[in-house]
């Protein structure tokens, strides 16, 4: 079995956690700027679920890098410059036009075609995880997949309802999808170690991953009749890489606002 | 032979099963008093959690630690929670005038329905996020565990679901505030300020002790139909009686120099608060007022596509 005395294991887990970590932490705040703005209020409560979930993900993924010896999780977390940041590009876009306290025009189609595919995506990885070589991952991976379960059955409901509704709601929802598919690339990726990760057995390569998500995603499309293309590009910036918009600069301000008053001080 | 009762002898009949303690369910029939201060009552109360959660909205990301962000985001999900608990009470008891959510809504932005005079107010610092927690919850445990034998069976039952969730929020600001009040100076002033601004508030949350203050009142209302025990004045000497010795203890001050317990009237002595100011502030004319509506305003109108797409039946392809 692989060690974590090995250097290159370890700079591999480390890599993925980071990746990992930072996708939950930074679309769990993206999904928390719809308090209280969400289509009705029961939305309102199951997408606050969803998003604690997130960030509870989010936390778990930090708190095994702080097993590693890579700091607390809350330094992880908040004090991480921008360039230092793993997590796919898509998932730090903004909601919509406006500040989540001033004047917010979030686009409720973008959001759940994100979430819809993000989730996918998770699950592709989690499934890949729960026999990854690094065991604490893979218990990791079951808990995080039971609750999923739940936000891919949520997600599902709205992109298919939206879908199906025709009209406005149709075109706005192809509009998110061409969006989405535009950077969604990053989201699929392992970054530079991808070819290390996959024969450490930590998770399947990109190749693999993105073929699993392809056969999740038509049947989605098959019973919408609407052809699957399942191109993907990679248009704002390569997260995996510490490539990042200035969009990412400003949620980490807000996220790290009361942190950065005092990062010694118990909170 | 059967005689149909007459509206006197039903509500002879309801007032008896009231005080025998009996609950009174949606489908009943109820005197049209009792039905019109039920939904004023827990209308405001329903939209009171929801735009409560945006005084905190700002500082859920804010939080400072991953802990901390955690504990806001379950905290603001409860609260969104009860309001969706309280507007289906609330639906039942507007269905029979046919009314619906979106008359609900209307009213909230005509200004028609009211929500908490605290919910008007600024939370400036991630103290008052604390302090919101702490100090607000607290007194909404105190006047919602009052009404948790009240005589409507629906709200007595979505009471005691909110009531022992809202211990949870409590514990959580507490845990914010101590960590503060034993933190850095910073971290103590930030505390202080919070329970500054918060004081008058408070005061003003368990609402007016009689009816000169403000003009009416429905206390007399909600007393005679047992959905509430306590007088407004009753509420708040029990909130100074819990929290005015634990507000000292940790080392905060309270701004009000004659606040002091007497013992030969047995009752807490306090500077009132401006009442005129009260009702200025539940006008919708506090210093948060319109921007939290215009909040809820605006993802009104923005999802009003996402609505009417789920009203539509679908029309695949
Ligand atoms: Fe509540
Ligand atoms: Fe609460």
């Amino acid at each position: 079995m692989t060690e974590l005395t090995e250097p290159l294991f370890k700079k591999a887990v480390v890599e993925l956690l980071y990746q990992l970590a930072d996708d939950d932490f930074i679309l769990a705040y993206r999904g928390s700027e719809w308090l209280g703005l969400a289509p009705h209020i029961e939305e309102d409560v199951a997408f606050s679920s969803i998003n604690q979930d997130t960030m509870g993900h989010a936390a778990m993924y930090y708190g095994l890098l702080e097993q590693l010896g890579e700091g607390d999780m809350d330094t992880l977390s908040h004090a991480r410059g921008i360039s230092e940041r793993k997590n796919a590009v898509l998932l730090e876009l903004p909601n919509g036009s406006g500040h989540y306290l001033k004047e917010p025009r979030y686009d409720w189609a973008f959001t759940v075609v994100r979430h819809f595919y993000y989730s996918h995506a998770k699950k592709v990885k989690l499934e890949s995880l729960k026999h990854s070589s690094y065991e604490p991952l893979a218990h990791a991976a079951v808990k995080i997949s039971m609750e999923l379960y739940y936000h891919l059955m949520h997600w599902t409901v709205w992109f298919n309802q939206l879908m199906n509704a025709g009209g406005e709601a149709k075109r706005k929802m192809l509009e998110a999808i061409s969006r989405v598919e535009q950077d969604f690339l990053d989201v699929c990726s392992l970054g530079p170690l991808s070819a290390e990760m996959a024969s450490l057995k930590l998770i399947d390569g990109d190749d693999a991953l993105m073929q699993a998500f392809h056969e999740n995603m038509k049947p989605v499309f098959d019973a919408l009749f609407i052809p699957y293309k399942g191109e993907f590009q990679q248009h704002s910036g390569k997260g995996r890489y510490g490539e990042h918009t200035q969009e990412l600069h400003q949620a980490l301000a807000t996220l790290t606002e009361v942190y950065r008053t005092d990062p010694a001080a118990a909170w | 032979m059967i005689r149909l009762e007459t509206d006197e002898e039903k509500h002879i009949n309801f007032m008896e099963r009231i005080y025998a303690g009996e609950k009174i369910e949606a489908d009943d029939w109820m005197p049209d008093e009792y039905r019109n201060v039920l939904i004023k009552l827990i209308s405001m109360h329903g939209i009171s959690e929801i735009m409560g959660a945006l005084p905190e909205k700002e500082w859920v990301p804010k939080a400072p630690t991953l802990k901390r962000k955690l504990g806001i985001m379950a905290k603001v999900q409860d609260e969104m929670g009860h309001g969706q608990l309280l507007l289906r009470v609330t639906e039942d008891l507007i269905k029979p005038l046919g009314k619906t959510r979106e008359d609900i809504m209307e009213d909230l932005f005509n200004g028609k329905l009211k929500f908490h005079n605290v919910f008007h107010m600024e939370a400036p610092t991630w103290g008052d996020a604390g302090l919101i927690g702490w100090l607000i919850d607290g007194a909404a445990i105190i006047t919602q565990t009052n009404m948790l034998n009240a005589s409507y069976g629906p709200y007595a039952r979505a009471l005691k679901r909110i009531c022992a969730e809202e211990v949870f929020h409590a514990q959580h600001g507490e845990a914010i505030i101590l960590a503060l009040a034993e933190g850095t100076d910073e971290q103590k002033r930030m505390v202080q300020q919070a329970v500054e601004r918060w004081w008058e508030p408070l005061l003003m949350f368990f609402g007016p002790g009689d009816a000169k203050a403000v003009g009416t009142s429905k206390q007399d209302i909600t007393a005679k139909y047992r959905i509430r025990s306590k007088s407004n004045e009753e509420l708040r000497q029990d909130f100074f009686t819990k929290y005015v010795p634990r507000i000292l203890s940790i080392g905060l001050t309270i701004p009000d120099p004659s606040m002091h317990y007497d013992q030969e009237q047995e009752k807490w002595i306090y500077q009132q608060p401006d009442w005129e100011k009260f009702k200025e502030i539940v006008r919708n004319k506090g210093p948060k007022s319109q921007e939290r509506l215009r909040l809820r305003k605006l993802s009104y109108e923005n999802n009003e596509w996402v609505r009417e797409a789920l009203a539509r039946p679908n029309d695949a392809r």
